[in-house]
């Protein structure tokens, strides 16, 4: 077998240890209180409380839009990581710009209410 | 390894950072503003009347500052054209030109917006802010010699746009126009990245000067070429609204501000005109025979559908807005001759056409008050009585966009038909000086209604200060260039893409 694959197999060991672990060690610390809404299915499982056409406010839609920012920036972040090396203070530099850059955004998005839910 | 970021990749990249920098500077500043006109005492501090000169006249000056460094750097450098970014950003006379129309267009209207905006009671912060980056984007269209380069400047413009389309918030024709506008410039913007994933496949680069060798090389007949060049065109055929591909055009300019309509028939146009010409006279180039043909028919039908369909109109704006897709198509057979008579033609007609479409726009401008719109012909009756200034001004404009001497606009058409008989296209020479007297008929429509007509109202027009400025200055250029056009003949000649 490849050397290179080792590396691969802990992570896959950790990756399925972890959660299993994490699942076991919580059923025996947390306190234990069932109650009929408790039990209800959860987030994506939900039970049909009534029809998905509905109508949103325009909020959801603007909060989408800054999360979409903020997504996009993650990824831009992510090459620069990974190059950082190479980079060097150039991309330091070059990454505050685009930071600022969006920082900016985010300052006249708040400053005008974007992120008020009332 | 080469550097990442050079002396030169700077001086290239200025005057975009420049327009960035104040664009983003107004955003932020506008929502303090009150604060900090409180700290000064100001008599009004909920005015926003400051920010004009303070932000965005600086921020012109400053990018035009940057301009005229690179010109001088490339006059001093005797160099046809500066590289910068490995070849992503290229400054040549071309550049230049098409910079400096756009600076032009956005100083015009910035100027001549504050009063629209107070009547409309609409944000000045963001309007501002959104020109200044919509410009920023215009400048890596002109700059730009990479497809990712190209394309994120056409989208940054495009976004502003959208969004200063439907500006007027209360307003159901300007939502409606943006939203046909958003939806119409996605869906050609579609076109364009799929013809360029081809044009990427062919060159296996995207930049411009690679894609070009690749195209180069292949047969005529090939329809990988065939599929690349057809669907990039349709792309940017939609941006420059030529027909069948302007549907758009009308409802975006009638629903928009009217400030809005006026940089976006003169700025977007020209910057859309300024990709397409980098993309046709460069990867394009090569296959010359294949599109040549095609886009003829296209003129022909950009001028047919533009001329007649404008004749039946009663709003100025949208009356405006198919003339706008007529001069689309004039400007397309300059391309479609192809000599350098021709493309100087083009740039000779995109810079005549920013006076004097820009010149049009503020007249009805001029027209908006309380609860009058001012965009529909009978606006205009009477209008040389109630004000003979304003009323002499549209003539010099109207004449113009008809292509009459002593104009300007009569030189424009005169290179483009010039460049058509030296080319042997005399059909087309022929076609496009009739449609020239279709145009006649319904800018003379307009004429007779500001001379001739009774007008309801009697109180002359009351355009704020900038707006005078900038409508004498649009006449006096419109004017300049048709009676003295060496000087503006030969910066066109500077503009021409070899």
């Amino acid at each position: 077998m490849p050397e290179g694959y080792v590396p691969l197999f802990i992570f896959l060991a950790v990756a399925i240890l972890f959660p299993v672990v994490a699942l076991i060690l919580a059923k025996y610390i947390r306190p234990d209180v069932p109650s009929r809404v408790k039990l209800e299915a959860y987030e994506c499982g939900i039970q049909t409380a009534s029809d998905s056409r509905a109508r949103y406010t325009v909020r959801f839609y603007i909060i989408a839009i800054l999360f979409v920012i903020f997504d996009v920036e993650a990824i831009f972040l992510l090459p620069w990581a990974v190059r950082y090396q190479v980079l060097g203070w150039f991309g330091v530099a070059e990454v505050a710009v685009f930071l600022v850059v969006l920082a900016v955004g985010y300052v006249w998005a708040y400053k005008k209410g974007a992120l008020e839910w009332i | 390894m080469t550097p990442f970021y050079t002396a030169t990749d700077h001086l290239v990249l200025l005057p975009a950072i420049m327009l960035a920098f104040f664009g983003c500077a107004i955003l932020l500043l506008d929502h303090w503003a009150p604060d900090i006109m409180a700290l000064f005492r100001a008599a009004n501090p909920k005015d926003r009347k400051w920010l004009l000169p303070v932000f965005v006249l600086p921020g012109i000056a400053f990018t035009a500052y940057t301009l005229w460094r690179q010109q001088s750097y490339l006059a001093a450098s005797g160099a046809t054209d500066i590289q910068a970014f490995q070849g992503s950003l290229v400054i040549d006379g071309f550049s230049l030109f098409f910079n400096w129309i756009f600076l032009i267009a956005s100083l015009i209207v910035a100027i001549v917006s504050y009063r629209y905006l107070d009547i409309e009671g609409e944000h000045h912060g963001e309007y501002y802010g959104l020109i200044l980056l919509a410009n920023s984007g215009m400048f890596f269209l002109a700059a730009g010699s990479d497809l990712v380069t190209l394309f994120i400047g056409l989208e940054l413009m495009a976004l502003c746009f959208y969004v200063m389309v439907g500006f007027l918030r209360g307003d159901r024709r300007s939502n409606e126009a943006a939203m046909k506008y958003l939806i119409l410039g996605a869906f050609s913007s579609g076109f364009l990245l799929y013809g360029f994933s081809i044009l990427y496949g062919i060159g296996g680069s995207t930049k411009l000067a690679a894609i070009s060798e690749a195209m180069a090389a292949r047969e005529l007949d090939d329809p990988v070429l065939w599929l690349a060049l057809i669907t990039t065109a349709v792309g940017l055929l939609f941006k420059i609204s030529a027909a069948p591909f302007h549907m758009w055009a009308p409802d975006a300019y009638e629903g928009a501000p009217t400030t809005v309509t006026a940089y976006l028939s003169v700025a977007s146009k020209a910057a859309s005109f300024a990709f397409l010409l980098r993309i046709f006279l460069g990867p394009f180039a090569a296959s010359r025979e294949v599109w040549e043909p095609i886009l003829a028919a296209i003129a022909v039908l950009t001028m047919t559908v533009g001329n007649f369909a404008a004749i039946s109109q009663t709003n100025v704006k949208r009356l405006l807005a198919y003339s706008s897709i007529s001069h689309a198509g004039y400007m397309l057979l300059g391309l479609v001759a192809g000599n350098e008579t021709g493309l100087q033609g083009i740039s000779v007609y995109i810079l005549v056409y920013t006076f004097m479409n820009l010149g049009a726009f503020l007249v009805i401008v001029a027209l908006r008050r309380g609860n009058l719109i001012g965009d529909e012909i009978e606006d205009l009756a009477g209008l040389m009585r109630r004000s003979p200034g304003m009323a002499m001004l549209m003539l010099v404009f109207l004449v113009s966009l008809a292509g009459i001497p002593p104009t300007a606009g009569f030189l424009g058409k005169f290179y483009i038909f010039l460049a058509l008989i030296e080319t042997g296209h005399y059909v087309l020479a022929v076609i496009a000086t009739l449609y020239v007297a279709v145009a006649i008929y319904y800018y003379f429509r307009m004429v007779r209604t500001m001379f001739l007509d009774p007008s309801a109202e009697q109180e002359p027009l009351a355009g704020s200060f900038g707006l005078r400025l900038a409508g004498v200055s649009a006449g006096v250029l419109t004017l300049a260039i048709g009676d003295y056009p060496e000087p503006f003949l030969r910066l066109a000649q500077t503009s021409i893409l070899r």
